[in-house]
């Protein structure tokens, strides 16, 4: 029974990745993409891995889906029509996805049989932590530095979609949203779904410690509560030249970064945790993180900073 | 007792399958937006809702039940808030 369950599900990621790659209409396809975020997280569920889950679900599903439908709206052209691709655009494109692919197939048919794994090791060494969650003890301590640097990319990527604004438009806000405010229905989802959805995102980070659940996938969530605020107008997008959204963009690294340095200064070596009060460090970068990452991601879907009037 | 609990559940759960199957051959079936958004919101609503009624026995109390009520009502409110909006996109065009 669960065999015809998972043959089911591998039969519709597969064919939603189909329609992902030849399916016709940009916006039909980008729906598909965030189902198929959502299967696979089925799939990982499936394969006992929901931290996977939860994050292919908040960002490859959702966060992705996003930022891939505003890509859409930004790309189409006055008429609403898109400027189709050329020849040699879709070719460099089939030529990178493909070696890609190639390369991970071949990858994946050569992995000696008992894949190798360091799971035993990051167990053993689990009660040293504090921690309770194997996944989130290798994202914040055997590999720390691995998420430091993740956080770095995340923030580079911002500067990037900001370094798209006209030069008349710098300091100025992103544009997002519909009605101004004046949508009901929208503005009582956002006032309803607002609250529980930032507790949502506190919950998950929080419960990452013992239980799935991480950072990211919290972030997630509250940049999702973010740009609901935005789109509804029960809240103003930040000037990307205002201090505290500065501050809060690299609050995460900062801190990451202060805590990474105070090991050096003990003596014990960049990113080491005091080992007998290893998990409220933790938890304290855990909780930078999560406001950084949130903001983070919803300021790269809002997009550059632009006039008002493009709208 | 626990026999009548899950007769229960099974009974919940199958209505829930049942409404999610309907609210999917609407989907698929019927004419045009609007009714379209009427099926999926009676498989959101009602599908979703008897099958976490069903799965409420096997949960650990209170804490796990409430996470299932909570993800019921917030998928409540989500499919709720989102049909709206559709369905003034499609008033507006016309």
């Amino acid at each position: 029974m669960e065999a015809i369950f998972s043959i089911e599900l591998g039969l519709l990621i597969v064919a939603l990745a189909l329609h992902v790659v030849v399916g016709r209409g940009t916006f039909a396809v980008i729906v598909g993409f965030v189902a198929y975020g959502l299967v696979l997280s089925l799939a990982w569920m499936g394969l006992s891995a929901p931290d996977v889950a939860l994050t292919e679900a908040a960002l490859g599903g959702g966060v992705t889906g996003t930022l891939l439908l505003r890509a859409h709206a930004r790309l189409r052209g006055p008429k609403g029509e898109q400027q189709p691709v050329g020849v040699f655009g879709r070719a460099a494109a089939l030529l990178l996805c493909g070696g890609v692919s190639a390369c991970l197939i071949i990858v994946v048919l050569t992995l000696p049989a008992p894949a190798p794994t360091l799971a035993p090791e990051a167990l053993t060494d689990l009660a040293a932590t504090g921690l309770g969650n194997a996944v989130t003890a290798v994202l914040m301590v055997y590999r720390a530095l691995d998420t430091l640097l993740e956080k770095v990319v995340l923030l580079l990527a911002l500067i990037a979609v900001w370094s798209l604004a006209a030069d008349r438009n710098w300091g100025d806000r992103p544009v997002f949203e519909s009605g101004r405010g004046t949508d009901g229905p929208l503005i009582f989802l956002a006032r309803a779904l607002i609250p529980l959805g930032v507790m949502v995102g506190i919950y998950l980070f929080w419960v990452g410690a013992d239980d799935p659940g991480s950072a990211f996938a919290g972030g997630a969530m509250i940049s999702a509560m973010g740009l609901l605020g935005f789109f509804a107008g029960v809240c103003a997008v930040p000037r990307v030249s205002g201090a505290w959204l500065r501050i809060a963009l690299v609050f995460g690294i900062a801190v990451f970064l202060v805590i990474g340095l105070v090991g050096l200064a003990a003596g014990s070596g960049f990113l080491t945790y005091p080992s007998n009060f290893a998990k409220p460090v933790i938890v304290l970068i855990e909780v930078a993180m999560t406001l950084s990452i949130g903001v983070t991601l919803a300021m790269l879907v809002v997009g550059p900073p632009a006039e008002p009037s493009q709208s | 007792m626990s026999a009548a609990l899950n007769v229960f559940s099974v009974a919940a759960i199958s209505f829930g399958a049942f409404f999610f199957l309907a609210g999917t051959i609407g989907l698929l079936r019927f004419p045009d937006t609007l009714t379209r958004l009427h099926a999926l919101t009676k498989a959101d609503n009602l599908g979703l809702g008897l099958i976490m009624l069903g799965l409420l026995p096997h949960v650990t109390w209170p804490f796990g039940a409430l996470k299932f009520l909570a993800v019921w009502v917030l998928a409540m409110v989500a499919s709720a808030g989102a049909s709206q909006l559709v369905a003034r996109a499609v008033r507006n065009k016309r």
